[in-house]
């Protein structure tokens, strides 16, 4: 039986996954910070879906438990989901040491930690995909959130570094670079409604990327020309810009 | 961030901050923080009842379903879970919603909150009386639960309580065995308005039953109507395509309003030509069919955003409720007023209502008939006197529906709304829990 390990199943894009791989007949392993939130949601997805869910505490942050976490999984899934990200609470310049190190562990150290350890396993058994959802803020340094932008932009890099690392051994590797996307993380900004996507339909967009064999998912798909431009933009125009 | 918020009249709308949790630790701590705010759900209400100038705690991310026995139909689940999402779980095992209002696009927590009634009121009541037990969070975010025999008080003021008691958290509930997701439904013309106060009382043994009126028409067929009635179909009633599924849910809906029509699309022309053509698309006197659930209680769901049809203005719902005796009486009175201002009403929709005393919930014995008005000029006036109008004949308006009522009608046309505030001054003595109807309302 196939089965998934959602690590930060808490968040909305999370949940959403959970939902659409329950509805496909996968069996579930839901990971986060909020045990009341996991203890509940483990209940609905099996009264909904009629399928086999566990759960377990896992913080990104926390690196010296993430052998522990992997051991106490009994096996190691079919799909690993990286779903874990943090924006920061103020400007970059005005974001305190402490939360710095925050943003740069939930998005791209507390993902490296623990995409080691499962490309390890991954790699032994020659089979599984590990998707790290990234944003397309990695793809340039902006100042309005560069602290993010720049843990992101690390992360998109591990990523297509392990795809090229695992690529022989029968493992794939999908880096998913949302744009906006309407969730609590984003709950206090006004983002443009045509460029903004729902959490299902990420969650759907990931699920269909696994069939279509793709590397690198933009959701919406029009973000991929957006980056582009942006990413061509001259330094010297781009510096001076309020993006 | 604040941003722009109205429920589906479109009338109130507001700029308000508006946050979500998704468990009860969350939830704690907005709590703490704030001291004046309300739930909201899918914002199916059609006035100011779930909103507030404060604060708006979205309860859509709170719907996680915690027990379903698919035996005895006992079903628990969190308040923002909507009733479409709880179809899509139940009826594959053969069960059904007790009670359901004339959209599934409501949440749980919304149902509890406006007491809901649906087309069976006159047989089996309204929501609460299906419900085993309720846990609210209260002032700080603790949490308690109550049912019909713990905290009565805090029970049946919840029920119908419009969310004034605390925000609900979880609804345990006892749900209806069914043996197909369709419906046997009849359909009975009646030529005026006498005709079809016979025909509720001739139909009464059904177990769902309410009529589409034609509020416009004058002289003979004043009060022409077409009654649906219905039963959950049997297994042996079905026919043979049917029968290959017969506890189907219904697929999502395809057509979309994308944007506001131009306020002149709903006038009093537009509401005759469709009353006319609604009225004589049923040829004969009495049709009888199997159809599925979806058409027969949802009827407009399959319109997605309808409620733009009204335009950027947007619109009220008037619903009303007139004690039995004087129903025919009322009913001729408030019809004749409508006609007459010729504000037009595009739906009218008139049911019988059974039995029901309690607290603030809306129900009584008697009709209940609600329209829709499009805002303009001197509507506000006329739904004035027309409160005046049903007080002075015993009824009253349902709050869930209300958007602009004034505080001296609420308070003389329900007998226990006193009743109501003492408990509401023992579980939401701060006001912590308040609306801009319950404010206008002077409830809170």
């Amino acid at each position: 039986m196939k089965n998934v390990l959602i690590l930060g199943a808490g968040s909305d894009v999370g949940q959403s996954l959970a939902r659409l791989f329950a509805s496909k007949s996968y069996s579930i392993h839901i990971a986060g910070r909020d045990m009341e939130l996991l203890e509940s949601f483990k209940k609905d997805l099996e009264i909904r879906y009629s399928v086999a869910v566990n759960f377990s505490y896992f913080d990104a942050d926390d690196f010296s438990n993430h052998d522990s976490f992997l051991k106490n999984l009994n096996q190691t899934p079919d799909i690993a989901i990286y779903v874990i990200g943090y924006m920061g609470q103020k400007k970059p310049m005005d974001t305190d040491w402490e939360d710095t190190l925050r943003i740069v562990s939930a998005n791209y150290l507390g993902a490296v930690s623990i995409f080691n350890r499962l490309a390890k396993a991954m790699k032994n058994r020659k089979s599984g995909i590990l998707i790290g959802i990234s944003s397309v803020a990695g793809e340039r340094g902006r100042q309005s959130n560069y602290l993010y932008g720049s843990a992101k932009a690390g992360f998109s890099t591990y990523l297509s570094g392990l795809r090229n690392a695992l690529i022989s051994h029968g493992v794939r590797v999908i880096t998913v670079k949302p744009g906006f996307i309407n969730t609590s993380m984003t709950e206090n900004l006004k983002l443009p409604p045509l460029l903004t996507a729902q959490p299902d339909e990420v969650a759907l967009a990931i699920y269909k990327s696994i069939q279509s064999g793709k590397d690198i998912l933009y959701v919406r798909f029009f973000w991929r020309t957006i980056m582009w431009i942006i990413r061509n933009i001259p330094e010297k125009i781009f510096k001076k810009l309020s993006l | 961030m604040s941003k722009e918020i109205s429920n589906w009249g479109h009338y109130p709308k507001i700029e308000v901050e508006e946050n979500s949790f998704s468990s009860q630790n969350q939830l704690k701590s907005i709590l703490i923080n704030q001291k004046s705010l309300i739930a909201r759900g899918l914002g199916r209400c059609y006035g100011d009842a779930s909103l507030s100038n404060e604060e708006i705690v979205s309860t859509l991310k709170f719907d996680k379903i915690l027990e379903f026995d698919d035996q005895s139909g006992v079903f628990e689940a969190q308040s923002g879970i909507s009733f479409e999402a709880i179809l899509e779980t139940i009826i594959p095992k053969g069960w059904f919603l007790p009670v359901t209002p004339g959209t599934k696009y409501i949440t749980l927590g919304g149902a509890i909150a406006s007491d809901i009634h649906g087309k069976n009121h006159h047989a089996e009541g309204s929501f609460s009386r299906h419900v085993i037990e309720i846990s609210l969070a209260g002032m700080d975010g603790n949490l308690i639960k109550c049912s019909p025999n713990h905290l009565e008080d805090l029970f049946w003021a919840t029920c119908g309580g419009m969310g004034l008691t605390g925000i609900i958290q979880t609804v345990k509930f006892q749900l209806k065995k069914i043996e197909t997701s369709f419906i046997r439904q009849i359909q009975v013309k009646a030529k005026n308005l006498e005709h079809i106060i016979e025909l509720f009382e001739k139909y009464q043994g059904y177990t769902y039953s309410m009529a589409w009126i034609d509020c416009l028409k004058g002289g003979n067929g004043f009060g022409r109507s077409v009654m649906m009635a219905g039963e959950h179909a049997l297994l042996s009633e079905l026919d043979s395509k049917q029968k290959m599924n017969p506890l189907s849910i219904a697929s999502k809906p395809k057509l979309m309003i994308p944007f506001n029509f131009p306020d002149f699309a709903l006038n009093t022309l537009s509401v005759k030509a469709f009353n006319f053509l609604y009225y004589t698309k049923h040829p004969s006197k009495i049709k009888e069919s199997i159809i599925p659930y979806n058409p027969f209680f949802y009827p407009l769901d399959s319109i997605l955003n309808w409620n733009r049809m009204y335009g950027k203005k947007g619109f009220v719902q008037y619903q009303f409720v007139l004690p039995l005796e004087q129903s025919h009486r009322g009913l001729v009175e408030i019809l004749n007023r409508i006609r007459k201002k010729g504000m037009g009403s595009f739906l009218a929709v008139l049911k019988l209502f059974g039995d029901q005393d309690n607290l603030i919930s809306f129900p009584m014995k008697g009709y209940t008939l609600a329209l829709d008005f499009p805002i303009q000029k001197g509507l506000f006036p006329f739904l004035d006197e027309l409160d005046q109008v049903v007080l002075d004949h015993g009824g009253r308006i349902y709050l869930t529906k209300d958007a602009r009522m004034k505080s001296e009608i609420f308070w003389n046309s329900y007998p226990k709304a006193k009743e109501f505030k003492d408990i509401l001054s023992k579980y939401n003595p701060h006001s912590q829990f308040n609306s801009l109807q319950s404010k206008r309302l002077s409830l809170t």
